[in-house]
């Protein structure tokens, strides 16, 4: 079977720097994977050229066997490739069913819709998907008022409002705290598992990483210089001198 | 007991109509590290910025250095001797590394001070040295985290307030942090850290407040903080 | 033409650039630190001609004494510059960007009565320089020597400006407080004084330039218009903030307009083209042409985006039963006007003008409100449904009633054309942009004499006689004013008007969500351009004749006024906003000579107690007095 995504030699140069030098690597249906490395290490840059924001100078992205690469961030969007961002935010005009009925909207190509209320539009549906993350209760406050943590359930919602293939999570828990951090990504993978979801996400928190990543890659300067499980990457070497570093500063207990 | 260098006593600070800090109080002695520990949203940030006079509707004491500065502006309280490194860095990327410091430069406030000079500066941070040219948004993440504190020093401050400088960074920069603020102690600067990162808030500190709804729910050593697993479970970690 | 004459004009050019670099240098240095767009800029120019010319006619006579008048009226305008920065912008740095752009413009129509009175509505020809009277001789055509003075005083200024700027502890703070003010503060610089002392010296620039252009121009009273718009092309081709962009641009803008003049009547393919009429429009040209190929100008950086109008907008509701009731008695107490006041009355007349108004508004919040898109040029619409309606009636002999109904496809083609450009561009760099458009629209119709009547307008644009009466006009005005209000407000509930707030809101996730902001933004465009399209082609009828003015800047500016008073989160923003403009407008006009001056007074006093609009100020006071704290 073909993976869902593959990544093969892609590069990319930004005034004659290599942000991201012939990366390779495979995420498969129901997998997290970790992309882990130094700030500036070319993360944001690979995420820019799955989801179709940065052209590659070469190499190839693959979802389904399909060559992506050359797609607006919109066609890839349809594609089945959701996203959520580092800083969650809302769109905070709108109350917190409306952000999802927005991407419903959008799903069946109805944005161009003039006449009819958008209140009607899917308001079932988006309800179910404010179920799926625990945010139903709040469907109907406006979404600029919702604590953080609520804010990134919510973008989760609205990142499953197309039934993606893959995701695509930028520091999913950057400004939370520990224990919304672990209930977040619990429920990330229990979606995940429930409706057969790929994701890759990038996190500094290593505890995040270890304790929810299936497998993870490093990637520093550019370079894919690692990958495996957990234990593979927390021993190698390389790793260590250019991320860990003692690891006197990293959470001492792994919890799950 | 030696008098308070920071008295901050019933501090209340809104954001429009959001009630965020509730009588919240903590000292800091002159030369000690205290980190003020909390989830994200429980009010760290937000004491910090309140003590600078960077949140419009805030009450209560704020006493620094013998002086009143709870109704003081921010550029007086910054010249009074208190020093801020904002989470985001905030360095002026369009600046190189030398004209950033400048912009931090404030003359000493006595005669017996020691003042920071950019080459003292560049002793404590060397990666700063090699790149004193450069602007700052050719920086990386760990050079930026660098230079916003250099910048800081620059203004000869007699307290720190730095704002979860573990947040967001590779966990080899968290590691270069830890020894540079032990090297910054030596100096005698004081330092009020606001933090989420236990093991770092350990390496670094001596007592520790923990901050959770705007309130403070324990003050006490940094051992004892370590030491006491309910707390630690109640409001830090998972 | 001789290269000769072409070389002589190149070199005129230069000289120009010199004034045209101050000014801007000026505006764009203020705007760097306060991230103020100073309207009141060409107003500072236009009082240092003024005073440099009660200063040279006093103590000019020697060369000393001419250029001691010539700094002394700069200083005089740097402390006037100081005076505004402390007595009025002070209080609004927090406000919205756009209160801000309102209060400057206040400003200029207070300097405009001011000057007025103090100096009369004579044009003031000044003396020329002691000792630059003459002319040399270049290639045997003349060339004033104090056009040579200028082109050296324009290098000069940029290199103590760039010294300034990169060798001093000043210009440090100046580029830090640039780009964070509130960390600049925080690390102890006292940025109230930063903030006076910059905005001192871009009125010192913009005074000095006003001094020095007294021998080239006489100080009149129209200085500041034309001022500004030409001190925003080049501040926006060089890039916001870039001072040596500013120069740049300026030498760019200044030489291609030499050389349109120079180039004279040519023959191409048949065609006599007349470049010097081109003037007007070239610049505007040059401006469109740099903002499509370059963003963010000649030498400038990507801005951030235009900060959010005021505090986050709560979600939109249908209006409750108060408001509805509020409305139905308005729409019934509208119904009998005519018949209470008189068919013909002031009133109805008054009410037409006013319903167009509100057209006009609502057309323009559409884009500016929900869409974000913040336009200083939305006149140009109006303009085209105005001109459209009124050349189809005459020229090509179109019943009135057809006319109307092609005016909204007139304004929904200029739209569809300037917006294709437009929307790709934001904040700052996309007001300009509309701005550029609008006047490239007014030169069109001010220069084509033959199809448009040039200055004169078009005159004998009357209605069909089953509409000549003010009464019957009065009420098919009302029915499509009411009529555009609703497909507005349809429209902002329907899926198309949450996507244009949801790319407003977050552009980048709107994309990740499979909402193209371009197109959105493109279509909102074009819906508002033919909204605004039928509120012209009703004010052509209403008028009979119509003139360039209904394309003027000011036309423009007074749509911003009517929306920005009314409050920008609600649609019920710039119904009252127009409403409180027009009738204030037409009482304060009636009372005083000096109208503009205290239209001025009433927008500053407005701004400062209503900072979120007048319309979103009650909404909040209403808010808090239903929920006490």
């Amino acid at each position: 079977m073909t993976p869902l995504l593959q990544v093969r030699d892609l590069t990319r140069s930004f005034g004659g720097v290599r942000a991201v030098d012939n990366v390779s690597f495979e995420l498969a249906r129901g997998e997290l994977l970790a992309l882990i490395g130094p700030n500036g290490a070319g993360k944001s840059t690979c995420f820019n050229m799955i989801n179709g924001q940065l052209r590659p100078d070469s190499g190839e992205v693959r979802l389904d066997g399909e060559n992506i690469v050359g797609r607006k961030p919109r066609d890839v969007w349809r594609l089945g490739v959701g996203r959520t961002f580092q800083i969650a935010a809302t769109f905070h005009s709108m109350t917190v069913i409306e952000n999802v009925q927005m991407a419903l909207i959008s799903h069946a190509k109805r944005t161009f819709h003039a006449w009819t209320a958008a209140a009607a539009h899917f308001r079932d549906e988006a309800r179910d998907l404010l179920a799926q993350v625990g945010m139903d209760a709040h469907a109907d406050r406006p979404s600029s008022i919702l604590a953080y943590g609520d804010v990134k359930r919510v973008e989760l919602a609205v990142a499953l409002a197309n039934k993606p293939k893959l995701l695509l999570m930028d520091e999913p828990t950057a400004g939370m705290a520990p224990r919304e951090r672990n209930d977040l990504m619990a429920l990330t993978k229990r979606l995940v598992t429930i409706n057969d979801i790929g994701v890759l996400f990038t996190e500094h928190s290593m505890d995040v990483v270890f304790a929810f990543a299936d497998r993870m890659i490093v990637l520093a300067r550019g370079k894919l210089i690692a990958q495996g499980s957990g234990e593979a990457v927390r021993d190698d070497p390389k790793v260590r001198e250019v991320y860990f570093g003692s690891g006197r500063t990293v959470a001492r207990r792994v919890s799950a | 007991m030696s008098e308070a260098l920071l008295a901050v006593s019933g501090l209340n600070a809104y954001y429009g109509a959001a009630h965020i800090l509730f009588d919240l109080g903590f000292e800091v002695r002159a030369g000690e590290v205290v980190a003020l520990m909390g989830r994200n949203g429980a009010g760290k940030s937000t004491t910090l910025k309140s003590i600078m006079g960077l949140i419009e509707r805030r009450t209560g004491a704020i006493a620094f250095a013998g002086a009143d500065i709870s109704h003081a502006r921010t550029y007086d309280i910054a010249r009074l001797g208190l020093g801020f490194v904002p989470e985001d860095r905030r360095i002026f990327t369009d600046l190189t590394v030398l004209e950033n410091l400048e912009v931090g430069s404030q003359p000493a406030r006595d005669r017996t001070q020691q003042v920071w000079t950019p080459e003292r500066l560049f002793e404590l941070f060397p990666n700063l040295a090699e790149a004193r040219h450069r602007v700052g948004g050719r920086l990386s993440g760990g050079e930026q985290q660098m230079l916003s504190v250099a910048r800081t020093l620059m203004g000869n401050p007699l307290l720190i307030l730095l704002d979860e400088p573990s947040e967001g960074v590779a966990p080899i920069i968290v590691d270069a942090m830890a020894d540079m603020m032990i090297a910054l102690k030596q100096t005698g600067v004081a330092i009020v850290l606001s933090e989420q990162n236990l093991p770092f808030a350990e390496l670094v500190s001596d007592r520790a407040y923990v901050i959770e709804k705007g309130e403070v729910r324990f003050s006490g050593t940094m051992h004892e903080l370590s030491g006491n697993e309910d707390l630690r479970r109640a409001y830090l970690e998972v | 033409m001789s290269l000769a004459a072409l070389f002589v004009q190149l070199l005129n050019g230069l000289a120009g650039a010199s004034t045209l670099f101050l000014i801007a240098a000026g505006l764009s240095l203020i705007f760097g630190v306060t991230r103020i767009v100073n309207f009141a800029h060409g107003s500072l120019f236009m009082l240092g001609s003024y005073i440099a010319y009660s200063l040279i006619t006093r103590i000019g006579g020697t060369g000393l004494g001419y250029w001691a008048a010539v700094l002394l009226a700069a200083v005089c305008v740097a402390t006037i510059g100081a005076l505004i920065e402390i007595l009025l912008l002070r209080r609004i740095y927090r406000a919205p960007e756009l209160f801000q752009l309102l209060a400057t413009f206040a400003l200029t129509l207070i300097v405009q009565d001011v000057v007025l009175q103090l100096w009369g509505s004579e044009n003031l020809v000044g003396p020329r320089a002691p000792g630059l009277k003459s002319a040399i001789f270049v290639f045997g055509r003349a060339l004033p020597t104090y056009d040579l003075a200028l082109i050296l005083i324009g290098p000069l200024v940029l290199g103590l400006l760039w010294l300034l700027l990169t060798r001093t502890r000043w210009g440090v703070l100046i580029r830090a407080a640039t780009q964070d003010r509130d960390m600049v503060a925080a690390l102890g610089v006292n940025q109230a004084v930063l903030f006076t002392s910059v905005f001192a010296l871009g009125a010192g620039l913009a005074g000095l330039g006003g001094a020095l252009n007294l021998p080239r121009e006489p100080a009149n009273l129209g200085e500041d218009i034309t001022a500004i718009g030409d001190a925003f092309v080049v501040v926006v081709v060089g890039g916001m903030g870039s001072i040596p962009g500013a120069f740049l641009a300026a030498l760019l803008i200044a030489e291609i307009k030499a050389l349109c003049i120079a180039l004279g009547q040519v023959s191409f393919l048949g065609f006599a083209i007349s470049f010097p009429q081109f003037t007007l429009v070239a610049e505007f040209v040059v401006m469109a042409i740099v903002l499509v190929l370059r963003p963010w100008g000649l030498l400038g950086k990507p801005q951030g985006s235009v900060r959010s109008i005021g505090q986050i907008e709560a979600p939109i509701v249908p209006a409750g039963r108060m408001l509805q009731m509020i409305g139905a008695a308005v729409l019934a107490a509208l119904l009998v006007l005519p018949l209470v006041a008189g068919g013909e009355s002031y009133s109805t007349v008054l009410a037409i003008d006013i319903l167009v108004g509100v057209l006009f508004a609502v057309s323009l919040h559409f884009i500016m409100g929900p869409g974000g898109m913040h336009s200083f040029g939305h006149a140009a619409y109006f303009g085209l449904g105005a001109y459209g309606a009124a050349l189809l009636f005459k020229d090509a002999g179109m019943p009135m009633e057809l006319a109307l109904v092609a005016a909204p496809i007139v304004g929904c083609l200029g739209a569809l054309i300037f917006g294709w450009f437009c929307v790709r561009l934001s904040g700052v760099y996309l007001a300009m942009l509309t701005l550029a458009f609008a006047q490239i629209v007014w030169s069109i119709v001010f220069q084509w004499d033959e199809l448009t009547g040039g200055s004169n307008g078009i005159i004998g644009v009357w209605p069909s006689p089953w509409l000549a009466t003010k009464a019957a006009y009065f009420y098919l005005t009302l029915t499509l004013c009411v009529a555009g209000i609703l497909l507005v407000r349809r429209i902002l509930f329907a899926p198309f008007g949450y996507a244009m707030r949801a790319v407003r809101d977050s552009a980048l996730r709107a994309d990740a969500i499979g909402i193209g902001a371009v197109r959105v933004q493109w279509t909102g465009f074009v819906i508002a351009g033919a909204i605004c399209g039928i509120a012209g082609g009703l004010f052509a009828f209403s008028k009979g004749s119509i003139s360039p003015e209904t394309i003027s800047i000011s036309r423009s500016v007074d749509g911003l006024v009517m929306v920005l008073l009314g409050g920008i989160g609600t649609l019920v923003g710039p119904i009252v906003g127009s409403v409180t403009f027009l009738i204030l407008q037409d009482s304060v006009a009636r009372q005083t000579e000096y109208w503009r001056a205290l239209l001025g007074l009433v927008i500053i006093f407005l701004v400062l107690v209503f900072p979120q609009g007048i319309a979103g100020t009650i909404q909040s006071w209403s808010k808090r007095a239903w929920k006490p704290a």
